[in-house]
């Protein structure tokens, strides 16, 4: 899906490319513009438009509560201003960190974790002495399809610290009882907390890795294997390059994803940031901005800062895409 | 020769064995939370607040002897008058609690009669049996109107499912098959927009909708979906691209318009992706959260499983039996549309991932 933005923008066509087409080549365009048109109308209205007036209300002092009437007070950049100053995002101290940094080093913990976890189970389930593949991948993914708000509460069951049943695997693997983890509730844990959760949605980052390993032809590892490569070396030099197209899709969905991450701990931690604080996410903090507190133009000024982090990020990735993206077919570009 | 090869077969089967049997262990691990969420659902409340209670649905033993219910305690038979070698500690129902001496009869040997144990009742613990409580959920099915909200849940899946593949066919088939100058740069334009953060469209969209007094009704969830978007518009281009375009033309030479060629052509060769589509879909929409949180807040009655869920969580806390009760409800539907349609989710899984 992502190769599509990776090779490059088609340049904007021109009026006169258009005006020399032959009249049945514009027949061609209208049908093709007519199919297009329920998208059309929909970006426009919902994604277009949202976009100018969010980065217009970000300018603006407006609460939702104003009535249609009320003339908003513009602001200029007040809103960027005191946003630059918030610590309640860029705070760097430890006990009150901004909700930025919770945001990213969550991401920092979760990312590699939601690589690793989904492309080793994807090489396990794609061994050739594996039996029963299908029934596998099946049951693998099955968690994926879970209501979200459902795997939520059945992993705050498991994970609770008196009766869960982690914590009573750990005692019975003979942890104290005093040094079991206390996961959602305690600083340190809340994060593995999180991510352990996290793990019964690999099923769709599997499947494609599966997909991408089954699509490897087995002469380039008989050629490796000629050459002398052990296991390692045959994952490293065949296996990973012949994959990279789905590991950047992964990547950079993940990544956009996470960036975005708030609605575990706004059900989880009910969305108070508890405990101390740690579950802070930004889009949490925004969300509570717009609803809760109903801060229109500080909100869209949050919005926009992530916004422009996401893309900052994702061009830099796309960036680095040629030195590991291999796109078989095409050699490397 | 032929023992070098079977032994190489003995040592492959050894190998198959191994993985499997590791595979099957993470597996294991793996889904356990069901089991949890099954045992727990299936708990008494008395049980749920029982400090070292078994993990399975479980209530204190009883006896039933001539329609009187006995406790049963877990006695060290040496203790009792007439058995005092027999070291084993044996399930015994009570008949009379004393704090030095209770009186008991063995359930198991109803022949022996009454006996004395120079025991203190207090000081025994009681043997578990196994209770489920299904009654939780008809607790839960009353509590919030499960019905009503399954039909919410439906409702809102189906009528978006609609909306998406009118819509998404349409889309795709226009990118698919149509040339014209632009084009690539609006696909591209498309795909860009799984980039886009939800809340730099949602606060201008909500407070749209809040104008025009809609929030509090499905039309913010549902509208929208009539407009496509950009999963399944790929899914579905990348599908009709594959077709060869010979069908097409030989229609198009017997007189057939666009829309006729994507109406008998194009549809009736792509069940399987169309397919795809729906079983995504559905399992969006059932679990779908963030959308009706934000704009069925104030409806309780329109609210669908996943929003119902989490208000129930906060009201009934304490019985995580009936949280777990109202999870396993919840997932039920998604699970059962993936057991018969499994083969769909993996095939459009795989063409949006791998495929460029």
């Amino acid at each position: 899906m992502l190769q599509e933005l990776s090779s490059g923008i088609p340049k904007l066509p021109s009026l006169k490319s258009y005006r020399k087409l032959s009249s049945l080549k514009r027949q061609e365009m209208k049908w093709g513009l007519t199919f297009l048109s329920p998208w059309l109308i929909g970006f426009t209205i919902f994604t277009m438009l949202p976009l100018i007036a969010s980065l217009v209300f970000s300018f603006l002092d407006l609460r939702i509560t104003d009535g249609i009437l009320t003339q908003p007070d513009f602001i200029g950049l007040d809103n960027y201003a005191t946003m630059l100053n918030d610590p309640q995002i860029w705070s760097r101290q430890g006990g009150t960190l901004g909700s930025l940094w919770i945001t990213i080093r969550f991401g920092l913990i979760a990312l590699p974790v939601g690589i690793i976890v989904p492309l080793a189970l994807a090489v396990l389930l794609n061994s050739p002495h594996l039996k029963g593949k299908s029934f596998f991948r099946s049951m693998f993914y099955m968690p994926y399809i879970i209501p979200f708000v459902a795997a939520i509460f059945l992993w705050g069951g498991m994970l609770n610290p008196e009766t869960g049943w982690i914590n009573r695997s750990l005692m019975f693997l003979g942890m104290p009882r005093e040094s079991v983890p206390n996961w959602a509730n305690d600083v340190n844990w809340v994060y593995p907390a999180y991510v352990i959760l996290g793990i019964w949605g690999v099923g769709n980052a599997m499947l494609i890795f599966l997909a991408g390993l089954q699509g490897v032809p087995t002469e380039l590892y008989d050629a490796a294997r000629v050459d002398g490569a052990n296991k390692w070396q045959q994952f490293w030099k065949v296996t990973f390059p012949m994959i990279s197209p789905v590991v950047f899709y992964n990547v950079t969905l993940s990544i956009v994803g996470l960036f975005q991450y708030f609605l575990v701990p706004l059900v989880v931690n009910n969305g108070t940031g508890r405990p101390g604080g740690a579950t802070n996410f930004f889009n949490l903090y925004l969300y509570k901005t717009f609803f809760t507190f109903q801060r229109m133009g500080y909100g869209s000024a949050m919005a926009w800062l992530l916004f422009a982090i996401i893309l900052l990020v994702t061009l830099i990735l796309f960036g680095t895409a040629r030195y590991w993206v291999f796109y078989a077919g095409e050699g490397r570009h | 020769m032929n023992s070098r090869k079977r032994r190489r077969e003995l040592i492959n089967t050894g190998k198959s064995g191994l993985v499997t049997l590791i595979t099957l262990a993470l597996l294991f691990i793996f889904l356990s939370p069901f089991a949890f969420m099954v045992f727990t659902s299936l708990k008494s409340q008395s049980q749920i607040t029982s400090v070292g209670s078994p993990i399975w649905p479980a209530e204190s033993a009883t006896f039933e002897l001539n329609g009187e219910e006995l406790e049963q305690y877990t006695v060290p038979m040496n203790t009792c008058v007439g058995s005092e070698s027999d070291t084993s500690e044996r399930s015994l129902a009570i008949v009379d609690k004393g704090l030095r001496e209770s009186v008991f009869i063995d359930p198991s040997d109803l022949e022996r009669g009454e006996f004395a144990c120079s025991v203190s009742w207090r000081a025994l613990d009681r043997p578990w049996q196994v209770a489920p409580a299904w009654s939780n959920y008809s607790e839960v099915w009353e509590t919030i109107e499960i019905p009503k909200v399954m039909w919410n849940t439906f409702f809102y899946a189906i009528t978006t499912l609609v909306g998406t593949l009118i819509s998404c066919t349409l889309v795709a088939y226009g990118f698919a098959r149509f040339q014209f100058p632009g084009r690539d740069l609006l696909f591209i334009v498309l795909i860009s927009t799984i980039f886009l953060p939800a809340f730099v469209t949602v606060i201008p969209t909500y407070t749209f909708f809040q104008k025009i007094g809609w929030v509090g009704t499905w039309l913010p969830l549902i509208v929208p979906h009539f407009f496509a978007n950009a999963y399944n518009v790929f899914l579905l281009r990348q599908y009709f691209m594959t077709m060869p375009r010979a069908l097409d033309e030989a229609a198009m030479i017997d007189g057939a318009g666009p829309l006729r060629v994507l109406w008998s052509v194009i549809i009736p060769q792509s069940y399987p992706v169309l397919l795809a589509v729906t079983v995504f879909h559905i399992v969006f929409a059932w679990n779908d959260f963030f959308g009706p949180l934000i704009y069925l807040s104030t409806n309780r009655d329109a609210q669908p499983i996943s929003v119902v869920l989490r208000t129930f969580n906060g009201v009934y806390g304490s019985s995580p039996q009936l949280i777990q009760a109202g999870s396993l409800m919840a997932l039920l539907a998604p699970l059962l549309l993936f057991v018969f349609a499994q083969r769909f989710f993996v095939q459009g899984i795989v063409i949006t991932g791998v495929e460029k």
